[in-house]
Formats: structure tokens, sequence, C-alpha cells
């Protein structure tokens, strides 16, 4: 079951490091992204205050906006994928998706009316889809294909740890200036700033690239066609991934359920992301080495029992505070063991020239399905009740593990 | 250029971080010094004493001018709307009075943001008003009402957890009664929308308007990407549309026709207009131009007011128009919101 790929000729430009230490690399993007999370969410933090209590938006308006949000980034992450391996660049693309980011923020800052705020918002998540999948396989291609999963955990890490700081910087801006939101998008501007800067000028160029030399004038470039892409491999974790996300609600559901069996008070409810991300991040390298050590796609897949014990949580839940805290930090293992862990097992089952383009097509089919499963459970939600189509949903979830495994074992041997 | 590149990205980034650091540091500091001297400035508006305020008939509202008092509830004689004003200590993002009851939905802002609703009896004129009853709320505020007779009190916020769900934004109205039990979320009331009873899972519900029965209000519900007009019945728990494409009721003193604001084809500008209920006549109040997002109030039968923003600065006048089709608006207490009448 072992995913080893060493067998691979290694022709990255950038020498592999291997054995103890994370690739310099590894932790460059790291950082880059912990600049970046403090950026967006330090915004995501206070935008729905923002939008209708500054701007003047009415909540209907602001729910378009967050519909956007939502959808446009993994329509654009397979397109930048192809672009990455199709340039045999994808640190300039990626480094185009941060700097789409930053441009966004400035926009904010300008912005004054439904147009240019959505267009701001849109421009925002195209950048993070944008850079997704070229970043996750530069770390790849950094990364000694032995210490995959870890390499992904430091780089998670780094990650959350950005997200948790963003919300902190925002509220005490906020607490310290009563209606600073100006000054949280400009401390925002200067971060997203300073992640671009650091990527430009530590990750170099060829970070990533399969060629050691960029194609000669009239040269063709490499074709990336779909079915090197999509091979037997990528194509069942895919497929098996995307039927998991199929039964992953959200952790918005898990959360308001959580609050209908009063497990605690409403105000609270930013709290609970925090005590997901801490667990996320607490977790992260130490379930990048375990799939490591046992198996990456044994981890991938298993990660997804301590989502069923959470929604199990939820649903059995009496309102005792224990039960709350064990289901925020179970999706935090839940994050943890899949996230990362995906875009390991994605980049190891495809050519490496098509690397970027691999894991952007088993990132967008979760995306897409996490987003349908949210549609889907808001329905059942209503039909059944919270706690019936939570436990359906359970059980669901844990006959799919076993099957998902078996089919996954298959792709692998 | 590589090995230029190379040589310098060092310098050249430690360039860009004492820039940036420098930039945000100035601005940042500015922004302090600034709220600072604003919340520390007394106002400039002419003041007065709530005694003599409270002698009359009187308008509350938020009193948003940039200074120490911004946010305070105030409240102005009704016969000198744009005279001396009255000032409390009462900070809240929303306020409603009716009879003897006042609401405040106020934010109480930390990295833990609390929302509360605080209901307060008004007494003797000058005497400080008591805090009878309260509760958290789950969001953000948006609307709050109360009966004419100050026994109901109802509050909608914006819940941020339920923007996790299927495409965003959704809102939470309550009513309680003041001092008493609460009737619980409108959207748990059956509704029934054009005649047939429904239980859509997209239904949306805000803006409460009280009718002087103790029983019946009025609120908007939106479900399917259409806002309509229901008609609420406190004792049978029920929501029953009268009239679509309504957006934050409020109902005549004398109850015959409901202000509302009217929301164009993309949904992100709304103009004040008045529906009486009896005929289903429209006027749509044109010489407004500028977009309303306020539950509209009454001065008297045939005037409304309505809080908006002034252009390019922060600051919010409450606004009179006439209800007739060509009025145009004037501005009728300057740096100033949610402006409740107590005749």
């Amino acid at each position: 079951m072992y995913l080893s790929l060493s067998d691979r000729p290694t022709t990255s430009a950038e020498p592999r490091q291997s054995g103890g230490r994370v690739s310099r690399t590894v932790v460059t993007l790291g950082i880059v992204s912990l600049l970046t999370d403090i950026s967006s969410e330090s915004v995501s933090a206070i935008l729905p205050l923002y939008l209708t209590a500054v701007v003047g938006l009415s909540p209907v308006a602001y729910g378009l906006i967050d519909g956007l949000y939502q959808g446009v980034s993994s329509l654009v992450r397979i397109a930048a994928g192809w672009a990455a391996d199709r340039t045999d660049r994808p640190q300039p693309v990626a480094l185009a998706g941060y700097a789409m980011s930053a441009v966004a923020r400035l926009g904010l800052i300008f912005a004054g009316g439904f147009g240019t705020i959505s267009a701001a918002i849109s421009l925002d998540r195209v950048g993070k889809g944008v850079r997704t999948a070229p970043r996750d396989a530069m770390i790849a291609a950094s990364s000694d294909p032995a210490h995959l999963g870890r390499s992904f955990g430091v780089h998670r890490a780094l990650d959350t740890i950005g997200a948790t700081l963003g919300p902190l910087l925002a509220f005490v801006i906020l607490w310290r200036i009563a209606d600073g939101y100006d000054t949280v998008l400009v401390v925002s501007l200067g971060f997203a700033v300073l992640g671009v800067a650091t990527m430009a000028c530590f990750v170099p160029f060829r970070t990533g690239a399969v060629r050691r030399t960029a194609p000669r004038r009239g040269e063709p470039r490499p074709k990336v066609r779909w079915r090197t892409v999509l091979t037997p491999g990528l194509a069942r974790v895919t497929g098996v991934s995307g039927v998991l996300a199929l039964l992953t609600i959200g952790d918005g559901f898990v959360y308001l359920a959580l609050l209908e069996t009063g497990g605690f008070a409403a105000q609270w409810f930013p709290v609970l992301y925090v005590g997901t991300n801490l667990a996320y991040l607490a977790l992260a390298v130490p379930m990048g080495r375990l799939a490591d050590r046992v198996g990456r796609v044994k981890v991938l897949v298993l990660g997804h029992l301590p989502l069923a014990a959470a929604y199990l949580c939820a649903a059995t839940g009496s309102g005792a505070l224990w039960t709350t805290c064990a289901a925020v930090l179970l999706l935090g293992v839940f994050y943890a063991a899949t996230d990362g862990t995906l875009a390991a097992v994605a980049g190891q089952l495809v050519p490496e020239e098509v690397r970027a383009s691999g894991i952007a097509t088993a990132q967008t089919a979760v995306a897409l399905a996490r987003l349908v499963a949210a549609t889907g459970f808001g329905l059942l939600w209503y039909a059944v009740g919270p706690r019936i189509a939570m436990l359906a949903v359970c059980a669901v979830l844990l006959a799919a593990i076993p099957a998902g495994l078996a089919v996954m074992r298959r792709a692998v041997r | 250029m590589t090995t230029f590149w190379a040589k310098r990205r060092t310098a050249i980034f430690g360039a860009i971080v004492v820039l940036v650091t420098a930039g945000v540091t100035a601005y940042a500091l500015s922004a302090i010094a600034e709220n600072d001297r604003r919340t520390s400035r007394a106002t400039e508006a002419t003041t007065t004493s709530m005694t003599q305020i409270e002698k009359g008939p009187r308008i509350l509202f938020r009193h948003t001018g940039r200074d120490a008092d911004y946010g305070h509830v105030g409240a102005v004689a009704l016969d000198d709307p744009g005279g001396a004003r009255a000032l409390t200590d009462l900070s809240c993002d929303r306020v409603y009075a009716q009879a003897r009851s006042v609401s405040c939905l106020a934010t109480e802002q930390g990295v833990v943001s609390r929302y509360r609703a605080t209901d307060l009896a008004t007494s003797t004129p000058g005497k400080a008003w008591r805090e009878v009853d309260g509760t958290d709320l789950p969001g953000l505020p948006s609307r709050t009402r109360i009966s004419p007779d100050g026994q109901l009190v109802s509050s909608t916020v914006f819940v941020n957890g339920d923007s996790y769900m299927v495409s965003g934004f959704s809102t939470r109205t309550l009513i309680r009664r003041v001092g008493g039990a609460s009737y619980g979320d409108l959207e748990k009331f059956s509704l029934v929308v054009d005649g047939r009873e429904v239980s859509p899972v997209d239904r949306n519900i805000w803006g409460i308007t009280f009718a002087d029965d103790d029983r019946t209000f009025y609120a908007t519900v939106a479900t399917g990407g259409r806002t309509y007009l229901a008609r609420g019945d406190l004792t049978e728990r029920s929501l029953t549309t009268v009239a679509d494409h309504v957006e934050c009721p409020s109902l005549s003193p004398d109850g015959t026709r409901i202000a509302f604001k009217e929301a164009d084809k993309a949904g992100t500008r709304w103009t004040p207009a008045v529906l009486d209920l009896a005929t289903g006549r429209r006027t749509v109040l044109a010489g407004e131009t500028h977009s309303i997002d306020d539950q509209i109030e009454w001065l008297d039968d045939d005037t409304v007011l309505y809080g908006l923003e002034r252009e390019g600065e922060p600051v919010d006048d409450v606004w009179a128009l006439d209800t007739s089709a060509s009025a145009t608006p004037r501005v009728l207490i300057p740096e100033a919101a949610s402006p409740a009448v107590l005749r």
C-alpha cells in the first residue's frame, strides 16, 4: 500500500532534500501561506460587519457576495494547474495568484459599491484558485517522496497559524479603533504584499520545473493531455475523495447542530472555528508523518472517521460541553489527516510533468462535491431535522469509508 | 539579470519589508490618533436636558455625529426636530421606542463579539431609564420594533453562522414579550404563501412591524428568490403573505398603510414606497433618488422617516418625505439614524 515512487527519476531543477529536514522551499511556501492567510482571514472576519454596517449593503446583497466567495475559486483551479504544467513553471503561476489577491485587497480599500466590492472579492478568490495547485506541485517537487506527507503537514500547519492569527489581528484593531475597518484592510494589504515579496524573492523561479532548461524558441511546448493527467490511479483517488466529500457537510452545519442541542451560546460561534484551527495546526505535522509511515491513502480515507465521530457527537450530544469540544477537535483531526494528504497522494499518482494538473483535478472534485454536499444537507436538515440528518450522513459515511479504502487499495497496486 | 537578482534579492526583500511596515504602522498610528481625537471631542450639535425633551412628544434616535457621543441614544422634541437634542450614555446599533418601552440592540466588540438586546423602561421625564429585560442575540443587529402598547419587542439579526450554509445570508427574527416569554424564531411559524401552506428550506424573515391589537404583525418573508409582505398572528403562530415585492414593512399610525423599501431588479438598490392595505394601491416615492436601506418610520399619517448616510462622509441623517409620489425629501434631524417617534 505504501506509495513509494522513488524509482522514478528525479529530474526536478532543484535537488530534493532527503532524510531529516523539511525542504527550505516547503518552509518558505508555508511562510508565504501564513502571511497570505493573515491577510485574507483578517478581512474575512470583518467582511460581514464591514459590508452591512459600513458599506451599507443589505443582507441579500451580502448573500450574493458570499456565494461568489465560495464558487469562483474551484473553477479556475484546473486552468491554473494546466498552465503551470504547460509552461513547466509553477512558480510564476502561483506568484500571479498571490499577486491577484494582493491587488484585490487594494481594490477593497477603494471599493464603495456592490459592483466594485464583488469584483474585488471575485479577484481574491480567483487568485486563491490560481495559486493552490501550482504551490502544492512545488511542495511535492521539493520534497523527498518518502517524507511527502510531513512536508504537506508542515505547510498546512504554517498556513493554519496564519488563518488563526488573521481574525485575532482584526479584532485587536477593531478593539483599539472603534470602526477601524479601513485600518484592517490596510494591514491586510501589508501582509498580502509581504507574502508576494517572500514568494518572489525566496522561491526560485524554476521551483517545481521538471526540465532543466526552458524550451528553446520554436521548440514546441510540452502538451498537457487529459489522458496523461487522469491516470487510473488519479481517477480512483479523485472518485473516492469526491464521494467522501459528498458526505462532508461542512463545519458550519456541525456547529449549528451543536447550537441546536444547546452545547454553547450563540456568541461563541466564532471560537469553534478557532478551536478546529488549533487542532488542525497541532496535528498537521504528526498526521503527515503518520501518513508517510503507514500509507497516505490509508490516512486519507481513514481520516474521515474523526469526521463521522464529529457528526455523531453533534447528533447525539445532550448539550454537554465535552461533546462540543470533542466535535470541534475531531473536525481539526479530520482536516489534519486529509487536506495535505490529498495533494500528496494526487501529486504522486500522475507523471511529474502534469503534477499541478493532477493535484488541481483532485482538489477541484473535492471542492465542488463539498458545495453540493452543503446544499444537499441543507435540504435534508429541514426535511428530517438536524439529528436524523446528521445520523444518516454519519451512517453512509461509515459505510463509504471501507468501500473507499478497497477501491483505493486497488488503485495503488 | 539572474545573478543580479540572486545577489540583491535579500536587499530588495528587506526594502519591501521596511516600506510595508513603515507604511502600515504610520497608517495605523494616524487612525488611532484620529479615533482618540474623535471619541473625546464634544458634540457640535446644540444640546439640552432629557427632562426638557421627555415632557412632550419626541423623536428618539441614534446620534451619529463623529464625537464622544457617537452611537449614543438621543432625543429631540417632535415640534423642533432640528433643534437642541438630549443625549444619553446608552450605546445602541439600533434603537426603537413606543409607549414607555425602549429597545436597544448593541454590539459588544471583542475577540468574540457579543450582540445583545436590552429592553428599558422610561418613567418620569429626565429620570434614568431602567433596564427591565434583555437577551443575547445570535448575530449582527439589523432591525428592532416595539408594539404600540410597549408590550412586544422584535429583533432581526444577521446570523454569521448560517452564512456557512447554502450560499450565505440568513436572518433570524424573534418576537418577545417585554419581561416575559419569547415567541421564538419566526421561521418556525407556519407559512402560507399565495394561499398555499408551504415549508420552504430557504425561508428568511425580517423587519417586523406591529399592529395595535397585541397579536397581529407584518414582516418580510423571502423564499425562492422572492420577497413577500406577510401578515403574522402570534396566537396562531402563523404567517400569511398578502403582497409581494415588499421589504421592511412599517405600519402607519392609523393602521391603513404600509411603508416599505422596494428593491430594484438586481436587489441592490431600494426606493421607499407605500402600500394601501385596503386597496392594494402602491405609491413609489421616487422623489428619493438615493438607495434607502432602513426600516421606515412614520412621522405622522402622511410623512415617513428614514436614516441615510451622507455621500462621502460616514455620518447618517434622518430624512423626512411626504407620501405623495412627487414629494422631495428633506433632512429632519442631522447626525441621526434609527428614528422612533413617540407621540
